[in-house]
């Protein structure tokens, strides 16, 4: 952990020294940055990445409780992980919601994000700020009003209703990510293919697609991520017969105190914060080029 | 903005569908071509509008309708199962939040309780956010990511690894048992409860006094502390009153989504201390009270719109705030 946060320091110093030399003394002597900032930065820092990086020598931990520190050295909570059947089972579930929840967001998502590129007015701009929605509204609210209505749909505990329920809770990350790729697309180009005869089926795909495919991209990742770890509306449509991931997780603590959750959540961690990883130096490379 | 405007203006009155022309011109002359010359003539929304729909429709159908539901279960008499009668209007579900004598006190705790966390937020993230516009690029990029940490973290694991910390006898308490807090209990209090959600909305304090404080010129910050005045002063006149567009933004997005948090009081906190979000859960699954449970969901609903309008007003669009957290790095939601 401590490796985590001293990087600030060096980091600056390496950039320091990328500087000119009398810029940097500039820099030092009439306006330094004091020490004392880095100190409560770094400690910043800790407070915000501990919680989450505790998860990983727990789910090493040979104890049936969730007392730290862990003893012993085992991977028996991933073995429990990996063959108790409620375990798998829900990550599975969670897995293929994400996945199509994220298919529906994105269509819709880009779709809307399109549509509304091209439209103006005060109508258009309400109709955005509509569909922003979700993202403003407490999880809580949305999660009671949805069981309500999904019981007397017949959707709660079925895939078909966490599939809608988690992409309209997505397509709002999507349109924001595709509107920001859109907001450098040239339209002309759709002129010029459109004047060689391309039609706009052909033009969106060959075109505007490849051209705002990091937003689409983008908006998709986050899409999976929400839906992958979507608690609350999840707790209010789980049934005995189909819950998520994060809903064992939770029954885990409140229910079954079952140490299997440190392995779960420290899996979940790093492949999410890989994910992340990635998505930012791709983007970081792209943005250099 | 800007660059939307342009647009309008070059891309002119012209056909949404750039290539519809082509498309048809190529089907020939028989029916085929009449039908398409025909439908050409009918004037067709534009194609934006057609995009827009599968969006207004998922959302409408899956969000719109349960909210408006439950809006409307709020402002009808309760009929009990299997009695004849048509419902009518009333507002006693409404009345009745704030003479149970429960509700009002739990609206409350939850407030006090976003307002402390509120001010921790603020506390730890001004710093993080001047240290932000004060490093070179790398360590900046390093310092977001960190600071997005919370923000792409599964809610569960995030809260798991605060109850390992907060449990009795872990990590916190001996950590305070160090600094002569012997024995302080923060599993299942308040303070246990604060200190995790501070963390995890300490982006979206963070995010707008980054915006905010990267805008303000230093200079006039050295200019005051040449002409003599002490480093605290300096700050307190000078600097402190050009962030404040940004603390505003932040301490209201902070406020109004602490108001709405379910999962870590319900793994962390006591039960005897519930806030609302509880409250709202509970009377939905536990009591069946769907009439009183959409009273008080349209109201949490109603203070948090005017409160992210507030925001909105003061400095930054909460919504890309939010997602440009997301998106950018993340972020959240």
């Amino acid at each position: 952990m401590t490796t985590i946060a001293p990087p600030d320091d060096q980091r600056t110093s390496a950039a320091d020294v990328s500087t000119p030399p009398a810029r940097r003394r500039r820099g030092r002597g009439a306006d330094p940055t004091p020490i004392w900032l880095g100190i409560i930065g770094a400690l910043v820092a800790l407070y915000l990445v501990l919680p989450t990086l505790i998860v990983i020598p727990m789910s090493f931990s040979e104890a049936t409780t969730f007392v730290f520190p862990p003893k012993g050295n085992s991977l028996w909570l991933y073995r429990n992980f990996f063959t108790g059947d409620k375990w798998l089972e829900s990550l599975q579930n969670s897995f293929v919601v994400a996945v199509l929840a994220a298919v529906l967001a994105t269509a819709v998502g880009t779709s809307a994000a399109l549509g509304l590129h091209q439209l103006r007015g005060r109508v258009a701009r309400l109709i955005r700020s509509v569909l922003m929605f979700p993202i403003l509204t407490p999880s809580i609210v949305i999660a009671t009003a949805v069981y309500i209505s999904f019981l007397k749909w017949h959707l709660t505990g079925t895939l078909t209703g966490y599939v809608f329920a988690h992409a309209a809770l997505a397509t709002p990350l999507v349109l924001v990510s595709v509107t920001s790729a859109l907001g450098t697309f040239d339209a002309t180009y759709l002129r010029a293919s459109a004047s060689l005869g391309a039609s706009p089926w052909r033009s969106f795909l060959t075109v505007t697609l490849p051209l705002i495919s990091r937003g689409v991209a983008t908006g998709a990742v986050l899409a999976f991520v929400t839906s992958f770890d979507e608690v609350v509306i999840a707790l209010f449509l789980r049934s005995p017969k189909f819950q998520t991931l994060p809903v064992q997780m939770y029954n885990s603590v409140v229910v079954d105190i079952d140490p299997t959750i440190a392995a779960s959540s420290s899996l979940i961690v790093v492949t999410v914060s890989l994910i992340f990883l990635v998505a930012l130096l791709v983007g970081a490379r792209k943005q250099r080029r | 903005m800007t660059t939307s405007r342009s647009r309008r203006s070059d891309s002119g009155p012209r056909s949404p569908l750039p290539g519809a022309q082509a498309a048809a011109g190529s089907s020939g002359n028989g029916l085929a071509g009449r039908v398409v010359a025909g439908l050409r003539r009918v004037r067709w929304p534009s194609a934006g509008w057609l995009l827009v729909i599968p969006a207004v429709v998922l959302l409408g159908g899956v969000l719109g309708v349960p909210l408006w539901q439950s809006f409307w279960r709020s402002i009808q008499t309760v009929i009990p199962l299997g009695e004849p009668g048509t419902p009518g209007f009333t507002l006693d579900h409404y009345r009745s939040l704030f003479t149970d004598g429960v509700t009002l006190k739990v609206l409350a705790r939850t407030a006090k309780a976003a307002a402390i966390v509120t001010i921790v937020t603020l506390i730890l993230g001004y710093p993080y956010a001047y240290l932000m516009t004060r490093v070179g690029p790398r360590a900046r990029g390093v310092l977001v990511v960190l600071v997005l940490m919370p923000f792409w973290t599964s809610a569960l694991a995030r809260n798991f690894g605060w109850l390992i910390l907060l449990y009795d006898g872990g990590l916190v308490q001996s950590l305070l048992g160090l600094f002569g807090f012997e024995n302080v209990t923060l599993y299942g209090t308040a303070a246990g409860v604060t200190l995790a959600m501070s963390q995890v909305l300490l982006p979206y304090m963070v995010l707008p006094l980054f915006s905010a404080l990267g805008g303000i010129d230093r200079r006039l910050l050295l200019a005051a502390r040449s002409l003599g005045s002490p480093p605290l002063v300096a700050f307190w006149k000078v600097y402190w009153p050009l962030s404040r567009g940004g603390v505003a933004a932040g301490l209201i997005l902070v406020f109004t989504l602490a108001c709405g948090f379910y999962v870590t009081p319900a793994l962390i906190g006591s039960p005897r201390e519930s806030l609302v979000a509880q409250l709202l859960g509970q009377r939905t699954t536990q009591l069946l009270d769907f009439a009183g449970a959409g009273a008080l969901g349209t109201l949490v609903l109603v203070i948090t719109l005017v409160l992210v309008a507030w925001a909105n007003r003061v400095g930054g669009s909460v919504a890309t705030i939010g997602v440009s957290v997301a998106g950018q790095t993340r972020s959240a939601r």
